[in-house]
């Protein structure tokens, strides 16, 4: 039976109500009071040399408050970079500074060169058209090979190349594996592009900086996944602003998929052009801006060779990766290429030897950083895209030689650092190879080719480490901040709650989904509980929300408070009950001593609580709030196995996908309904960056070709079919208290590799002898391998 | 015009858009824009009757017309209206944020086909972007809101 309240009910989300009806709060919907407005003037061209600024006309406009440029940011720091990779060598990566406004040079499409803030945004942007910019244009960096030549022009003059840093992981066995391919019976090679994406939540970008000249108190309000990260980062590095005195609010954010982890230069724009012009000032980023301004995804050139022993075990790994860090560090940027990729190189299987080179390369173009799976789509891609060509020169069934080489004993101790707690690989496939009917395949195979099609079956396996993470494991691999999480159980008197969560909600439901957690350990009923998030004035510092982390570390957060709650709420019972508090019992919402007929209720100990007349005040303080902060002790590993079904179009090449199973293993489900709904999102823009998405840059001028939603294709509700999704298979997380492993990137990282496979499924099924195609898999391209 | 059943005014520079107009004149906050190319289906409303992208549409086109939003959408008590109550169901919405466009456009879609297929739901709404949901649960959502039964459909 379904439950239909707590931990594993598919309640549904509260917070749809105000979201149905147009009453959200988003970043763009709040107007404070004489707020002016700011438009940035960005580059148009990819990199030059600023010769001169000529603001004077433009100043001398109607509604202009003030033009800011580079000049005023002297002395302001830079925006910080979060994560520090040490190279093969031992020496720390190269890293550039990233002025808020452009210094000198302009080194992107979109690197903001001024900013005007006037009385509307329609007079900002006419003034910023008033702006004389001459600008020396020097040549474009694009390509990652290209830029890594001894004669490249550098995009940062003071850095010796365009090399960010060249990485070995694990460097120690670099040897063995080498030896391992010299030896091998069979070595399967792949060369393949992991398309360079954008984000796109649907909601753009806002800031709005506000400054209270009374107090010295400066508050942002903006699109932020994580508000405590953004008041760390803007406060210490770059303004200087002390905790006390900066908040920051994030409230209703649309989506976010990485993109809004980070602190963006409009961020501290917004809150430096508060204070000083005393006024608050707003920036909304259009769809053409944010193409030109968010953080962008992938964009990694990957060759990885699989070593096999003459029974099909694999043997070896070796990868060899270009990765495109775009014009300036992003927040995270270096981890995603290195410890949020390489380390999962072993994917679900047991190879021995695994060798991950990694060469971060600096180009003129946006800045790139974590995307929905961050690292981990481009290790899944490439692995279940090279065993998927292993098999077939092999002659073996994909499925079979997966199979073959799982990992099945836990806990896994990796090649790649990591260690597996917990899994059962073969029982996804077998619940995989069951929902996606694969026995039946064949049979459709035929109706597809009775109507002309071809037709393709594609499988693969994925495994990520979410729960993001350990704190003293990433602070040795270079990330410079804690990845705990924080959460507060405020019990009021009559015992409704107020929970505080670090965690921030753009989508995941957390407000529905976090309550259930509470009024199932306390037996009260969800609706008593309410979960406040995304405002750094009212909830404990905690680190936010990306990694698929909210529940596996925010959520073990707020298990450690309520079990803090529970504990003191026994002993006022106890005192109540005059029992001892060992006798004590909570369940359904009643205290009760073990073996007699006395109970008191939640709302008579709560009461208690804070109106303590016959209260035990020696031994206990008066009051009901508890706060924890948890650091998980391991990352989580949810994995699983999808499969999809293709049809292609001979004729044309275009590619359908009829049908899209996924099996995962996320541990236990709080919601499932959420769940469902989280692998749906992913699977979208899996299938989106499979088929449709590319962001591309012209190689010669480094011009953003895809700036809009005419140029990049995003997914459609036509471009994708109902999805078989199931979580029935479950192996708890060992090591956090719910047992939760995270949900919210597996659809992303387990779906572009059984795409693709499915296209080559198909192509091979017609005879043709296709190897790969690189993603976007489109029309001309299925139809130049066809026919090439 | 009248904005969901109110009769509204306004001064407007020519060049102020519908969406602009229903933001932050009339402070209508639930009508989004997501896109400046007429793209993403963000900012759809009713203008008499006829579902429209309001950032396609100055705001003095619509002067005289009858203009309904998603504000306007539930009943006088709160009450959700049968497609919104729908999405809510069967989980059409995550972040929110494409869901007034979403709402709008579909119903525009159930007055003139109250029994739409899947592949119909899927064209009509072609023009509207979602980048959280895969569209899986606001198809299953139309189609239930249209009466239809989706419990065949799979998962939660
Ligand atoms: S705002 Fe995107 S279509 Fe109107
Ligand atoms: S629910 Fe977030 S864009 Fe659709």
């Amino acid at each position: 039976m379904p439950k239909d309240s707590g931990i594993g009910a598919s309640s549904k989300r509260r917070e749809d109500v105000r979201f149905l009806t147009g009453a959200g709060n988003y970043t763009d919907d709040i107007n404070i009071h004489g707020q002016a407005y700011v438009h940035f003037l960005r580059s148009d061209v990819a990199h030059g040399r600023i010769v001169s600024i000529d603001t004077a006309a433009a100043s001398a406009m109607p509604g202009v408050v003030r033009i800011f440029t580079g000049a005023d940011f002297e002395g302001v720091g830079g925006l910080p970079c979060g994560w520090q990779v040490t190279d093969r060598h031992g020496q720390p990566m190269a890293e550039p500074g990233h002025p808020v406004l452009a210094q000198g040079k302009v080194r992107h499409v979109g690197d903001p060169i001024a900013a005007v803030v006037a009385d509307t945004a329609e007079q900002a942007r006419d003034a910023a058209e008033a702006i004389g910019v001459e600008i020396e244009e020097l040549p474009a960096v694009v390509d990652m090979k290209a830029a890594l030549a001894g004669d490249a022009a550098r995009v940062h003059d003071d850095l010796p190349s365009n090399l960010c840093y060249d990485w070995g992981f694990v460097e120690e066995n670099k040897a063995a594996v080498d030896a391992a391919f010299d030896t091998a019976a069979h070595v399967t090679t792949l060369e393949l592009v992991n398309n360079r994406l954008v984000a796109n939540p649907m909601e753009p970008r806002v800031a709005i900086g506000d400054y209270a000249r009374a107090t010295g108190e400066s508050t942002l309000y903006t699109t932020s996944q994580n508000p405590h990260v953004i008041r760390l980062l803007m406060g210490a590095f770059v303004l200087g602003i002390p905790e006390h005195k900066l908040r920051v609010v994030a409230p209703d954010v649309g989506g976010g998929f990485g993109s809004k982890i980070f602190h963006y230069a409009e961020e501290a724009f917004c809150t430096f052009a508060a204070k000083a012009i005393n006024r608050p000032v707003k920036w909304t980023s259009s769809r053409s801006e944010a193409f030109m301004s968010d953080a962008h995804g992938r964009d990694h050139v990957t060759r990885i060779e699989l070593a096999l022993d003459a029974d099909n075990n694999f043997t070896a790994i070796r990868t060899e990766t270009l990765a495109n860090m775009g014009a300036y560090l992003s927040t995270f940027a270096p981890s995603v290429p290195t410890w949020l990729h390489g380390t999962l190189m072993a994917g679900n299987y047991k190879t021995p030897l695994i060798y991950v080179n990694v060469k971060a390369v600096f180009t003129n173009t946006v800045p790139v950083d974590a995307y929905r799976g961050a690292g981990r789509p481009e290790a899944t891609f490439q692995l279940e895209r090279v065993i998927d060509k292993a098999a077939r020169e092999l002659g073996v069934d994909p499925i079979a030689l997966r199979r073959q080489n799982f990992v099945t004993e836990f806990p896994y101790q990796t090649p790649v650092a990591v260690v597996y707690d917990t899994g059962d690989y073969n029982a996804t496939m077998d619940k995989l190879e069951e929902i996606a009917d694969i026995a039946g395949f064949a049979a459709r195979r035929a109706a597809s080719e009775a109507k002309g099609k071809l037709r393709g079956l594609g499988v693969n396996c994925y495994i990520e480490a979410c729960g993001i993470a350990p704190s003293n494991l990433v602070g040795q691999l270079g990330a410079r901040a804690g990845l705990y999480d924080a959460a507060t159980v405020r019990v009021n008197a009559t015992g409704s709650i107020s929970v505080m969560v670090g965690a921030h909600s753009h989508g995941q439901g957390h407000e529905t989904a976090f309550p259930q957690v509470v009024a199932e350990m306390l037996g009260i009923d969800e609706s008593m509980i309410e979960i406040v998030h995304g405002d750094s004035s009212k909830i404990p510092f905690g680190m936010g929300t990306y990694g698929s982390r909210s529940l596996a570390v925010c959520g073990s957060a707020m298990v450690r408070a309520t079990e803090k709650i529970i504990n003191k709420a026994k002993k006022i019972a106890a005192h109540l009950m005059e029992a001892s508090e060992a006798d004590i019992e909570l369940k359904g919402g009643q205290f009760t001593v073990a073996g007699t007929d006395k109970s008191v209720a939640w709302g008579d100990v709560t009461l208690a609580a804070y109106v303590p007349h016959n209260y035990p005040l020696e031994d206990i303080e008066p009051g009901l709030e508890e706060t924890a902060f948890y650091d998980p002790s391991n990352f989580t590993y949810p994995a699983g196995a999808y499969a999809c079904e293709v049809e292609v179009d001979p004729e044309t090449g275009k590619v359908t996908v009829e049908r899209f199973s996924a099996a995962d293993d996320f541990g236990n489900i709080v919601n499932p309904m959420i769940v469902s709904g989280q692998v749906h999102g992913g699977l979208g823009q899996g299938i989106g960056q499979a088929l449709l998405e590319n962001c591309a840059y012209d190689p010669e001028t480094g011009q953003l070709l895809s700036a809009s939603y005419m140029d990049y294709a995003m997914p459609r509700a036509d471009d994708v079919p109902f999805y078989a999704v199931d979580h029935s298979c479950a192996t708890p997380c060992t090591h956090n208290p719910l047992g939760v492993k995270g949900c919210g990137e597996a659809g992303a990282i387990g779906s572009p590799p059984a795409v693709v496979n499915a296209v080559i499924d198909a192509l091979q099924s017609g005879g043709k002898t296709v190897a790969h195609i690189d993603m976007p898999v489109s029309p001309s391209r299925v139809w130049a391998a066809m026919n090439g | 015009m009248s904005v969901n059943g109110r009769q509204v005014r306004g001064e407007v520079e020519g060049r102020t858009l519908l969406s602009t107009f229903l933001r932050d004149h009339l402070s209508l906050t639930g009508t989004h824009v997501g896109c400046d190319t007429g793209q993403c289906g963000a900012c759809v409303v009713h203008v008499d009757g006829v579902a429209v992208k309001s950032c396609n549409m100055l705001a003095a086109e619509a002067s005289g017309s009858s203009v309904g939003t998603i504000e306007g959408q539930a009943a006088a008590d709160g009450t959700l209206n049968a497609l919104q109550q729908a999405f809510q169901d069967h989980h059409g919405l995550q972040c929110g944020f494409c869901t007034p466009g979403m709402v709008m456009s579909a119903a525009a879609l159930l007055k003139d086909n109250p029994r739409p297929s899947e592949a119909e739901v899927r064209a009509h709404l072609e023009g509207n972007l979602c980048r959280c949901t895969g569209y899986h649960n606001i198809v299953k959502a139309v189609l239930a809101a249209s009466g239809q039964d989706v419990s065949g459909i799979a998962a939660e």
